[in-house]
């Protein structure tokens, strides 16, 4: 391991509540430049809802978030984020060519009103020769495969030329191929010394590319340190069986189980 | 038919229809890409409201229309924001209540729904000099915005989350297309009419999005095909009134030669969407399993599959397969191969 470089993540005491059901607790999560970060843990351990407070899509309930050293209430440098979202689709309503979508990820870097450059024509160019999809720019976004709308979103991630990027489960439903491909861009990526922080299922062919696991359970970081087997992330010990939705339960009265700790509810 | 054009109340009305069909389209298209495409429905439902309001106070009935249906779109938003789920039931309740409200008011106003009815349907001939002035300034508005700022709006409505963290202040963004929208109803009002205003701001948008791959084209066209309709419906409308004698009242032939652009598009948009599917290439297969599952067709061919036999030539990997009936045929050698 090298020396530890500036810090670019840093997240203390970090809470979240969704609708004043407490989902995440006590997180302390610093993450430094040039690292490759993995976020695993079952469903409903809030991976997801990790990212979504890293990213200020969340507010915190409490703690403090700094992203590059700035805190987040005046953080304004927004072409260093990139983001993917977690999305089956990258197509809408209306017919978007793979470019189109592409390109608004150079928003970042664009001033209102103004047509777009010849830097961020060729930010978008090398965008998209990094994920390998080049030759389909022109064609519409809905024609592609799931795989292939999957690295069209990284893509336009990659427009901005962020240097922190936050992956929500890219590789979900994606084919080995693609997976593969995914797996050869975000190499390049980190290699360029770019920071990644990824919330994934499955690493499969992402693995060797981690530097760094963290693994969620229950709303708790119960893990940070060296990638594991990730047996030792989803294997054994699976949390108790019973609630794991955000959502406070809804149900009718006379369906609630007799005990008033009974955890048998599923549906 | 010249010398209908010689009238300034027809030139008025073309100038007008034609600027419409250009500006509604455009916030159509932000619609339905967030697949809205009722929004504008419901909006200028609420808009007979103000209609009637203005009737009522004697202020002129379009800035009312304007006001009312602005504050209509705001408060749809803002249930759209707060839960996803009530979105649509929101929409049903401004649909009701809007033209329940309306013409209540009209009545209590005095006034015949005759009056009322020049709204519902427009009456794009009576548009007066102070009226055409109206419609350009907006429709001027409408374009400036929903054309300059297409970038962000598109981010916008593509993907609400990245458009936060891509740092777009996505509310401000998400309110000025509802205003937008808002405002291009009371433009469309006095052309089509309210309860027809949602129809030049979709149908063009689903007619040019049969053809087009980009977001742009599909506004490109959809522009083209509203201002197309917008002012060759008024002359048809025009010729079949002075010359056979038909009563056919402008909005509807606007709204109905729109449809006609959609159901001309949609069998050409299918047919290039079946070719297409036909002609991606297959998955490529590793050499071995191929040789595994080697099967010889024993088909006799009346032709040798080429590049113009007809058969869609599909690529495969190294080689190419030629699609018949249902079969898949690789050359090898001197057979065919199935794939």
């Amino acid at each position: 391991m090298t020396r530890p470089t500036e810090p670019v993540v840093e997240l203390s005491d970090g809470a979240v509540a969704i609708a004043g059901r407490p989902v995440l607790r006590q997180i302390d999560l610093t993450v430094r430049s040039g690292e490759f970060v993995t976020l695993l843990g079952p469903n409903g351990s809030g991976k997801s809802t990790l990212v979504r407070a890293l990213t200020g899509l969340r507010p915190l309930s409490r703690g403090q978030l700094k992203l590059f050293g700035t805190p987040f209430e005046s953080f304004r440098d927004w072409h260093r984020l990139g983001f993917v979202p977690q999305r089956s689709s990258a197509a809408s309503g209306v017919p978007a060519s793979v470019a189109e979508v592409v390109a608004s990820g150079r928003l970042t870097r664009r001033r209102l009103l103004r047509p777009p450059s010849r830097a961020d024509r060729a930010a978008v160019a090398a965008a998209l020769d990094l994920v390998g999809l080049a030759d389909r720019s022109r064609d519409s976004v809905a024609t592609l495969s799931g795989g292939q709308q999957q690295r069209v979103l990284i893509a336009r991630a990659l427009a901005g030329e962020p240097d922190l990027f936050f992956l929500d489960e890219p590789t979900a439903g994606v084919d080995l191929p693609n997976q593969h491909a995914l797996a050869a861009a975000l190499s390049a990526l980190s290699r360029s010394g770019s920071t990644i922080v990824l919330v994934t299922h499955e690493l499969g062919p992402l693995a060797p590319l981690v530097d760094r696991t963290v693994v969620l359970r229950d709303g708790r970081l119960v893990y940070d340190g060296p990638p594991l087997a990730l047996d030792d992330a989803h294997g054994h010990h699976h949390p108790p069986q019973g609630r794991h939705d955000h959502h406070p339960g809804v149900m009718a009265p006379l369906d609630r189980t007799p005990h008033p700790h009974g955890e048998e509810a599923s549906w | 038919m010249i010398e209908l054009l010689q009238y300034q109340f027809m030139q008025r009305a073309l100038l007008a229809a034609f600027v419409t069909g250009l500006a509604a389209p455009v916030i159509g298209t932000y619609l339905v890409q967030r697949r809205l495409a009722l929004l504008g429905d419901g909006l200028g439902h609420v808009a007979v409201t103000g209609v009637a309001l203005g009737l009522l106070t004697g202020v002129a009935p379009t800035w009312t229309a304007v006001v009312v249906a602005v504050l209509g779109a705001i408060a749809i938003e803002v249930i759209r924001e707060r839960g996803h789920t009530s979105g649509d039931l929101a929409l049903a309740l401004l649909f009701y209540g809007g033209l329940a409200g309306g013409v209540m008011i009209t009545g209590l106003a005095g006034q015949t729904g005759a009056k009322l009815q020049q709204y519902l349907f427009g009456s794009i001939t009576s548009i007066s000099r102070a009226d055409l002035w109206f419609t350009l300034g907006l429709a001027a508005v409408i374009l400036l915005l929903g054309l300059g700022l297409l970038p962000q709006l598109f981010t916008v409505s593509q993907d609400e989350d990245f458009a936060r963290v891509a740092g777009l202040n996505v509310r401000a963004y998400n309110l000025l297309v509802a205003v937008l929208a808002a405002v291009t109803v009371t433009v469309a009002m006095r052309t089509v009419g309210l309860l027809l205003v949602s129809a030049l701001m979709i149908v063009p948008v689903a007619a040019s999005q049969q053809l087009a791959r980009s977001f742009r084209a599909t506004v490109a066209g959809a522009v083209v095909v509203g201002a197309g309709a917008g002012v060759g419906g008024l002359l048809v409308s025009a010729y079949l009134s002075t010359s056979h004698d038909l009563t056919v009242a402008p909005g509807p032939a606007i709204v109905l030669l729109a449809l006609a652009c959609f159901v001309a598009t949609w069998p050409v948009g299918a047919l290039l969407r079946r070719r297409a599917r036909l002609r991606r290439p297959f998955p490529a297969v590793e050499a071995e399993e191929h040789a595994a599952t080697h099967q010889v067709c024993d088909e006799q061919h009346a032709h040798e599959h080429g590049p113009d036999c007809g058969h869609p030539a599909v690529p495969h990997g190294d080689h190419v397969d030629y699609v018949h009936d249902g079969h898949r045929h690789a050359v090898h050698g001197r057979h065919y191969d199935e794939h």
